[in-house]
């Protein structure tokens, strides 16, 4: 196999694994800090993704449309999640675990039909903002701007995280909570802020990289089921709660995708479900969490 | 649990009530009528095997739909592939689920919440993906269309069965083999062994030291559960005229859970009260819009928030507060 | 007997407990006291199997019970109470007494009978034995503290031990809670010849029923005998009975 085959297939997988690292972080963070899965999550991508969709059609005459509407996007999910969890979660969090995966799953249903009644059931694109559209050659291989972009944006984003969690006064409330929510509770830190706070940012992620995804993939109904079931993998691998878990465990989950279809034709399907079944099995606290 | 049945209510055999009436349907519906009764029926059981995990054990599993999956295959593929007759293909799909539930039980069972619920998912998919690949066993995905009714000729030597079709009397045999596997689960479920299983829900900690060995109870739950999903599975199979791989899709496992919560997972005929409920109700529903998951969705918020105890548990308090309210205070 | 042999286990380095040997004669009331954090409650955990210990071992009557599962050493006539009270919350409290009985007669196997048929005479006797015939038909969860506390001791009577471990058994009760839960201990562990082992903040308790005291302090056995030897420590003193909790 030629370098420069296995190179694209490698920055495929890079461009993939930044993604869903996007969108799994959040997923990671709200399951620590809340111990809440929330099967929305997806939902959350996909209406960020139509939100940017929509933002453009409203700002189509300015040719910078496309930044403000991502931005946009994510506000608006970033609201939604804000509400979802004054409103609904907030409730639950004494109940036992399935009631609040079981509302997560309602939404899922709700969020899903929302969109398709108010966007159809086509497929909807939104072009390559002005400035990242070409591409530039690499080893031999064409490697499109925006690839580089999402690529470069994962690591900060990381990082950006890292710094937040570990050298904020907010950041180490947050990870406390993780650890002892009563204990928090009891030196008399609004917990329930927190826990507002840090779905409100989840929701903004996942709706960013709904918005972002939109110039490389097209807006359908069901990427909110697709997507979400490849985060649930991610966080297994990384270990569910780890920003860094998340971040490799979403590098090693895209590079897999990317070479393993070589190898399998029909691998995602079966591998992937193996895959994590194997993780669970053996180490299901995953490459960083805390053992369970 | 507080006895229930006391007072009049209690008298009334209501489960043989409603037994009589479902078998009536032949007669009195039409055939499209008889399919939805057989439906219900049919998730009803499915509803229950999964109550004995959810209700009775405290386990949370996202993939109950692999262990109907799987017997509906087995069925099906026995049936249909190696012309076995349906004696012999119902209990193989009952064991052939079974086994497959002690398999994947085995490594489920030794984690909690949520990773057991994510495991049991992952474990679904895996069948999913095998019955939707494997063309050669199970048709991949066109799956296994035209599964043969088993000979029912024997049923016109009952006075009144005689002329009715072969779909009508497969749903009274449905609706007797399901009776029967619900009598056998009630008994499971109020037995010393339900009992233990309701300790390790309430307290698992504490049932380790009462003396159980709460891994191997949580796994026998789980494989009697899968057993008898794999029944319902194999019953789906034949009266669907067909086995596809979307039976196995984890959306059904939501369905199911779904079920058992609206009809309420405190009562043993909870679930089936449910499966009623949401055929019915799915029925009624897409006949005027596509937005199905809309209305389910908010029929889930309706539970979780308002009536968490779902139908049954609403109409127990209901004749509970009715009941204090009509009998005069005294005592 | 009981007989606890260099116990040890650490936590990530942590040495939460660190080589501890106790032993409780047949029929002996023993007590293990030692300030928060001291390691009572993981060295409980050590002997009736719900932690694996690093080191030493644990006999039970000459037999080696060390890190076998904890439902192993329930049936082998070891009963415990919890610090955070360990009921069956949706259970009545007949339910919950006759449920452990049930589980001490290892009848889980039965798939087929009536579970509320068995052993009712021995959960009424159960139940006036802890006091609480009155709230037989109770749901578990809904107790007073109190109440759940006495519940949790007749789930521990019922496997029938002869080792009764009890961690913290006055915790959150009233004085006069706390002097009705230890005359009824007292009678108890007469009646049925129980080896009790308890651990517990309140020095009066302590010192009212128990005929041997264990001090614990980070993780090592300070002190170890008659309540009146532990009183006159002066190591005792100064690290515990100085600020009386």
């Amino acid at each position: 196999m030629a370098a420069s085959f296995l190179f694209s297939q490698f920055m495929g997988g890079l461009t993939t694994a930044m993604f869903l690292f996007l969108i799994a972080s959040g997923l990671s963070l709200v399951f620590g800090v809340m111990r809440v899965l929330n099967f929305a999550h997806g939902s959350f991508y996909m209406i960020g993704a139509y939100l940017a969709w929509q933002a453009m059609q409203w700002l189509h005459p300015l040719a910078a449309g496309f930044w403000p509407a991502a931005l946009l996007a994510a506000l608006g999910v970033a609201l939604l999640g804000a509400i979802v969890e004054r409103l609904l979660l907030r409730h639950l969090y004494g109940r036992e675990e399935l009631y609040q995966l079981l509302l997560t799953y309602a939404l899922v249903l709700i969020l899903g039909d929302v969109a398709k009644f108010i966007w159809g059931t086509g497929q909807l694109s939104v072009s390559t903002p002005p400035g990242l559209g070409g591409s530039i050659q690499i080893l031999g291989t064409t490697q499109p701007l925006y690839s580089l972009f999402i690529i470069a944006l994962g690591p900060a984003i990381a990082v950006a995280g890292w710094l937040v969690l570990n050298r904020t006064g907010a950041g180490r409330m947050v990870r406390a909570a993780s650890y002892d929510r009563e204990m928090l509770d009891a030196l008399g830190a609004d917990v329930g802020l927190i826990y507002t706070g840090m779905f409100v940012v989840s929701s903004f992620l996942a709706g960013l990289s709904g918005a972002l995804v939109t110039p490389i993939e097209s807006i359908v109904p069901g990427m909110d089921v697709l997507i979400i079931v490849q985060a649930f993998i991610v966080v297994v691998i990384g270990g569910m709660g780890s920003l860094w878990g998340t971040f490799w465990g979403s590098v090693i989950y895209g590079q897999v995708l990317a070479f393993g279809i070589l190898i399998f034709p029909g691998f995602s399907l079966f591998s992937v479900f193996a895959l994590m079944a194997v993780i669970l099995i053996v180490r299901p606290w995953g490459l960083f969490g805390r053992p369970v | 649990m507080p006895r229930r049945g006391s007072g009049l209510i209690g008298h009334i055999p209501w489960t043989l009530i409603v037994f009589l009436l479902a078998s009536t349907v032949p007669w009195l519906g039409s055939r499209y009528d008889t399919f939805l009764a057989g439906q219900i029926v049919i998730d009803a059981l499915f509803a229950v095997s999964l109550n004995l995990l959810l209700g009775t054990t405290g386990l949370v599993s996202f993939g109950h739909v692999a262990y109907f999956g799987v017997g509906a295959y087995v069925c099906g593929i026995l049936m249909k592939t190696y012309g076995m007759p349906f004696i012999v293909a119902f209990p193989a799909a009952g064991i052939g689920a079974g086994v497959f539930a002690l398999v994947s039980g085995y490594f489920c069972v030794r984690l909690t919440k949520i990773y057991f619920a994510m495991l049991t998912l992952a474990f679904s998919q895996i069948i999913w993906a095998i019955c939707y690949k494997w063309d050669a066993v199970t048709g991949g995905d066109q799956g296994l269309p035209e599964i043969p009714y088993p000979n029912l000729d024997w049923m016109s030597v009952i006075p009144g069965l005689g002329e009715l079709t072969d779909s009508a009397r497969f749903y009274l045999l449905t609706l007797a083999l399901v009776a029967v596997s619900l009598a056998v689960l009630r008994r499971i479920v109020r037995s010393p062994f339900g009992r233990m299983l309701t300790t390790i829900r309430d307290n698992p900690e504490r049932a380790a030291f009462i003396g159980l060995n709460v891994r191997a109870y949580q796994l026998a739950a789980f494989v009697i559960a899968g057993a008898f999903a794999g029944l319902a599975g194999a019953l789906y199979g034949i009266f669907s005229r067909g086995v596809f791989a979307d039976y196995v899709f984890w959306s059904k496992s939501a369905e199911v859970i779904i079920m058992t919560i609206l009809g309420g997972m405190d009562y043993f005929w909870g679930p089936p009260v449910g499966a009623m409920a949401l055929v019915w109700l799915n029925q009624q529903i897409t006949d005027y819009t596509q937005y199905w998951p809309f209305v389910l969705g908010s029929l889930l918020l309706l539970l979780l928030f308002v009536f968490p105890g779902g139908i049954v548990g609403g109409l127990v308090a209901g004749f509970r507060l009715a009941r204090r309210r009509l009998v005069p205070r005294n005592a | 007997m009981l007989e606890v042999r260099e116990l040890r286990k650490s936590f990530a380095g942590f040495v939460a407990v660190g080589g501890v040997s106790l032993t409780v004669a047949d029929g002996q009331i023993a007590a293990v006291i030692g300030p928060n954090g001291a390691g009572k409650t993981t060295f409980f955990n050590l002997i009736t199997g719900h932690l694996r210990p690093d080191g030493g071992r644990v006999l039970l009557d000459g037999r080696d019970i060390t890190g076998l599962a904890p439902h192993r050493i329930c049936h082998m006539g070891v009963g415990r109470s919890f610090q955070r009270t360990n009921i069956f919350p949706r259970l009545s409290v007949f339910e919950n007494l006759q449920a452990a009985l049930l589980a001490h007669h290892r009848r889980g196997g039965d798939f087929w009978s009536d579970a509320g048929l068995f052993y009712r005479d021995d959960t009424e006797a159960l139940l006036v034995s802890i006091g609480l015939e009155t709230s037989a038909a109770a749901v578990a969860g809904t107790l007073s503290y109190g109440n759940q506390k006495q519940l949790e001791l007749g789930i521990a009577l019922a496997s029938d031990p002869r080792v009764l471990l009890l961690d913290e058994p006055t915790a959150g009760m009233s004085a006069t809670e706390t002097h009705d839960t230890l005359r009824l201990l007292q009678r108890i562990a007469g009646e049925r010849g129980l080896t009790l082992l308890f651990t517990e903040h309140d020095m009066e308790v302590v010192f009212a029923i128990a005929e041997k005291i264990a001090v614990l302090h980070q993780g090592r056995l300070l002190a170890e005998g008659t309540p009146a030897e532990v009183r006159g420590n002066p190591e005792v003193r100064r690290v515990y009975l100085g600020g009386h909790h």
